[in-house]
């Protein structure tokens, strides 16, 4: 199908951009890479009056660290953040989630900023700023503010972002040395939305006890979720099989997915504990060699 | 700047320079085939799910159903009727031989995603080329001819020998 007609405009700068949308109202959507946005417009799920394309946008791109954060900036395609050297050796976690997004030619365009702000419930990206406490930092007519990722995602396509306001950057803390992550999805198909996605990161001390744990689940509720209860679980237990065993069947006991077309309640249940239990291994197993 | 529902745009398409004014709503595959009259990009899904109508914008292998020609002033697009000039491209050559397509609809996006693949990769393996195309859906072939061909393309455009296809 085609898009409904509407009418377009290039944001030169985010001021431009927040200028825009008070002017424009809830008539207004962002385009940035226009990999969920599109696909709606062109259903007619989605019909703006007005496009405010934020491409052509100057030095929106960066990947930077900042204090002991990763910045991602509003026009950081999927792609340029998986392929990144800077991503690779702070946050491989982020890497490894990306290349679950889509199909290459997908995440060529698509963005990581775009992608928390559409906020799919099975999304890649929103469950790694959650799992590592990251942040949205966010431009309006008030000046900006940041939001913390607990806090940003509301439910199915919902998030804090006011209407007058626009993404302009995400926050990654970088994790402490001795730790080790994992990203772990399933979808019938590469590339099609996770049925459930897990990120998980294990901090192991010296003798190899672990000191912080950090596990979110995508696909599972309206919005990304912390197990938090696997995650006390685990605090100063040894990353042994039968311990990790355990806090994946915590975390499994603590979600409530619902029964839809791609699969039965109880069948993400119990492919939530899987993947928990795998990505605790080998975020352990990763750890313990940093620790090393 | 005022939101317009018509876009002047000027932008090459196979190393041509266009200038158009476009509805702010036209798909760049939509452009190419009805403004430009190149129909050898092909639409399936029209929602980013099939890859059909894959093209290089600016050198990177996109899906045009899911970009607005509005956005492309000062691009370069580069579709399937860029690939042969005199003779077919090795890419197109090699397709020809290994009987990569039967009903062809989906050929076209193959095409141009191989063509993004051997670019920053000259040499993929089969599975880095399994990957690079698995956004390209096929429902004749099985996909074991296109890897084949693609991975014979790779060899003919760069000169690697003794690789297993």
């Amino acid at each position: 199908m085609k898009p409904a007609s509407f009418r377009y405009v290039a944001a030169s700068d985010v001021a431009d951009a927040v200028a825009l949308l008070t002017e424009h109202g809830d008539t207004a959507k962002l385009l940035a890479g226009g990999q969920s946005l599109v696909p709606m417009m062109n259903l007619r799920l989605s019909r703006p009056g007005v496009l405010i394309d934020l491409n052509r946008m100057p030095q929106r791109n960066t990947i930077a660290v900042e204090d002991g954060l990763l910045r991602v900036g509003l026009l950081v395609r999927q792609k340029e953040a998986e392929h990144s050297p800077i991503v690779l050796a702070q946050i491989p976690l982020l890497a490894e989630a990306i290349a679950e997004i889509g199909h290459a030619q997908i995440r060529s365009r698509g963005t990581l900023v775009g992608s928390c702000c559409h906020a799919d419930p099975a999304a890649e990206t929103p469950a790694v700023l959650l799992a590592l406490d990251g942040s949205v930092r966010v431009q309006g007519p008030q000046g900006a503010r940041e939001i913390a990722a607990s806090d940003f995602f509301l439910g199915y396509f919902q998030t804090a972002l006011a209407p007058d306001e626009v993404a302009t950057d995400l926050l990654f803390p970088i994790p402490a040395q001795g730790t080790g992550s994992a990203f772990l999805e399933f979808a019938r198909r590469h590339g099609d939305f996770a049925l459930v996605a897990v990120a998980a990161l294990v901090h192991l001390d010296a003798e190899g006890a672990v000191q912080g744990a950090a596990l979110s689940l995508a696909g599972v509720g309206p919005s990304p979720l912390r197990a938090t209860g696997a995650e006390q679980f685990l605090i100063g237990r040894r990353a042994e099989p039968a311990v990790l065993l355990e806090a994946a069947r915590i975390a499994a006991q603590g979600i409530e997915p619902t029964d839809d077309v791609q699969a039965s309640a109880a069948y993400r249940t119990q492919l939530a504990q899987t993947l928990v239990e795998r990505a605790l291994l080998i975020a352990a197993s990763r750890a313990a060699r940093e620790v090393a | 700047m005022q939101a317009e529902d018509r876009i002047r745009i000027n932008l090459t398409v196979n190393g041509s320079s266009v200038s158009q004014q476009v509805e702010a709503r036209r798909t760049l595959a939509d452009f190419l085939r009805y403004d430009l009259g190149l129909t050898g990009t092909h639409t399936g899904c029209e929602q980013g799910a099939c890859g059909a109508c894959t093209v290089l914008l600016d050198g990177v292998a996109v899906r045009s159903c899911l970009i607005f020609a509005s956005q492309l002033d000062g691009a370069a697009v580069e579709t399937v009727e860029g690939l042969a000039n005199e003779s077919l491209h090795p890419l197109q050559e090699a397709f020809h031989r290994h009987h990569a397509l039967q009903c062809g609809y989906c050929t076209p996006g193959f095409l141009m995603a191989a063509k993004e693949l051997l670019t920053v990769n000259p040499d993929p393996s089969e599975t880095e080329i399994r990957q690079a195309l698995s956004g390209q859906i096929c429902r004749c072939t099985g996909y074991e001819n296109i890897v084949q061909a693609v991975r014979e393309a790779a060899d003919t455009l760069h000169g690697a020998k003794g690789r297993d296809a």
